[in-house]
């Protein structure tokens, strides 16, 4: 079982505000699935090695050519709020 | 065109309309006229955006200007491309996806961008920030998920082909439920550039059609290895297309994993009469143990939200997409999140979150990706003995709207048949094996990495023994 505390601390990681009801039904929710999740924890898995990713891919460096990338008025075309040639945020520490 | 001379340019399958097209008796511009009112007047809740006009298709193109309907995760440039999803409400990208340029390129020029379950994430299409999709043989129940609008639009014949992506079981499940073709391939198959990711070491585009012919013909020109995306390889050979009547010599393995507990009644016998079709037809079928592929849901469950959690992090509200907050930087993440995602993202993102968290790493990320490993180790041994793995695609037929969607467990279950292919990185492909009580049953053939032109062979002549003329739009 989930509790309210974990519920609120992962949200927090996920940089989700929940609103209370979500809270207590994310809660309930969660365990049922986790429920079912933690059937794998009965299979033997010592030894097995795990996989990330299924082609037997090995990294490969392209050269090292220049090209144009996205011009600027265009990557910023969709920000909600551009400022000074950038994506606009508010100040780290607060107000100002 | 007269009336009847129109109803039969819509009845055609993309591969007859491309014939027709080459010979001469049809254009692509008039096909796409034809299908663009079609969909203009649908009421099925499957298109989220039409094109005006159908973009040039060069003279020589293969495909003729047979248009295609695109799922909504696709960038197009210009286009509003949301994936579903109220945070991305009127993003229009600055580039187009590789798999649709590419079919464009080809001469299938998209048609209209289609409804689908937030950034993927479902199996009923009821995930939608713009609505769900009536599943066209019973309005009252879901096209399945979460490529639903474009499986609708195939099946209502809105559209004469449609491309999806396929995570865990989002081309499959819904072509399934729609009583149509849909195929996952390999994963590296086909490029992922312009595909908005949800979990990337599993998502794959894949084309859902009226039958297996025009999957072969779309998937030929999706193939290739491409410089944007890393994970892109280059296909062995051009892509045939299938002409097999017979299954001689050809060897099925039937897992008892996937095709009985669990399984609705009904689906069971549709799957037992398409695996006496299959001996009817010169095949063997066996049972073949996938011992692993039981706790596939599980895994998934853990691998597929840990990487989307990390995915999904991008919106934040600063780069594109809709902003809130009260001026204050976290506020700013915490708000526009919890705005802009509907409930399913949101437990998603929480189900990561948590199985990648401090502590719990190990207990759920890491044994799921061990789990992984023993699900490809089950199929590399299964296709030492048997050429392709048969089992139904979804346990059960077309739900009703709202029957699942206060359970995610209920829901999560749907695509428990689709899931094990996907960690295994396999294609895998359904098609329509009957009808159960009025509606549409999928059988899956699942094959090794790279083996899409066996499956799409044995796809096509069990297609033409099962005889499966389903089309709710003509009735």
């Amino acid at each position: 079982m989930i509790e309210r505390d974990q519920v609120l601390h992962v949200a927090r990681l996920g940089r989700l505000k929940l609103s209370e009801e979500e809270v207590e039904r994310m809660a309930l929710e969660l365990s049922s699935v986790l429920d079912h999740i933690e059937k794998i924890g009965e299979l033997q898995l010592d030894g097995v090695e795990p996989t990330s990713h299924v082609l037997p891919l090995e990294n490969v460096l392209r050269d090292d050519v220049p090209r144009a990338s996205l011009p600027r008025d265009r990557a910023l075309a969709e920000a909600p709020e551009p400022a000074g040639g950038g994506f606009g945020v508010p100040s780290p520490g607060g107000e100002g | 065109m007269a009336a009847r001379a129109s109803d039969e340019a819509l009845s055609l399958t993309a591969a007859a309309a491309v014939e027709r097209i080459a010979a001469g008796e049809l254009s692509g511009a008039e096909l796409f006229d034809l299908y663009r009112e079609r969909a203009g007047n649908e009421d099925l809740g499957a298109f989220l955006w039409l094109s005006e006009a159908a973009a040039d298709v060069p003279a020589d193109a293969p495909l003729g200007g047979v248009p295609l309907a695109v799922k909504d995760v696709f960038c197009v440039e210009g286009v509003p491309s949301t994936a579903g999803s109220r945070i991305l409400h009127g993003y229009r990208p600055p580039y187009t996806a590789t798999a649709v340029e590419r079919l464009a390129a080809a001469g299938a020029p998209m048609l209209g961008k289609t409804n689908m379950d937030e950034f993927a994430m479902g199996s009923s299409n009821e995930n939608s920030a713009y609505g769900p999709v009536a599943n066209p043989w019973d309005r009252e129940r879901v096209p399945g998920g979460s490529s639903g609008g474009s499986a609708a639009a195939v099946a209502a014949g809105l559209a004469p082909w449609a491309i999806g992506t396929d995570t865990g079981g989002s081309v499959r499940q819904p072509a399934s439920l729609c009583g149509i073709v849909g195929l996952k391939p390999t994963y590296g198959a086909v490029s992922r550039y312009g595909m908005i990711a949800f979990a990337s070491s599993l998502d794959q585009c894949g084309p859902l059609t009226r039958d297996v012919t025009d999957a072969a013909l779309l998937f030929r020109h999706m193939v290739g290895c491409d410089p944007c995306d890393s994970t892109s390889l280059d296909y062995p050979a051009e892509v045939p297309l299938p002409t097999a009547e017979r299954l001689d010599g050809v060897r099925f393995g039937a897992p008892p994993e996937l095709t009985g507990e669990g399984i609705e009644p009904g689906v069971l016998e549709v799957f037992n009469r398409v695996r006496t079709t299959i001996e009817e037809l010169g095949g063997e079928v066996e049972d073949i143990a996938l011992p692993h592929t039981a706790h596939g849901l599980a895994a998934y469950y853990v691998l597929a939200p840990a990487e989307a959690s990390a995915n999904l992090s991008r919106y934040d509200g600063v780069r594109y997409g809709m902003r809130a907050g009260d001026g204050d930087l976290l506020s700013l993440y915490e708000e526009t999140r919890a705005e802009g995602f509907g409930d399913e993202v949101k437990r998603r993102i929480m189900l990561g979150t948590y199985a990648l968290s401090s502590g719990y790493y190990e207990a759920y990320y890491g044994r799921a990706q061990r789990v992984r490993t023993k699900i490809a180790e089950d199929f590399r041994a299964a296709f030492e003995r048997v050429d392709l793995v048969l089992t139904p695609t979804s346990p059960s037929v077309a739900f009703r709207l709202g029957e699942r969607t206060s359970d995610p467990l209920s829901m999560y279950l749907s695509d428990y048949c689709a899931v094990p292919m996907s960690l295994a990185g396999i294609p895998a492909i359904s098609i329509p094996g009957g009808l159960s009580d009025g509606l549409p049953v999928g059988i899956q053939l699942a094959g090794p990495a790279f083996s899409e032109p066996r499956i799409l062979d044995a796809a096509h002549a069990l297609e033409r023994a099962v005889g499966f003329t389903g089309e709710p739009w003509r009735a």
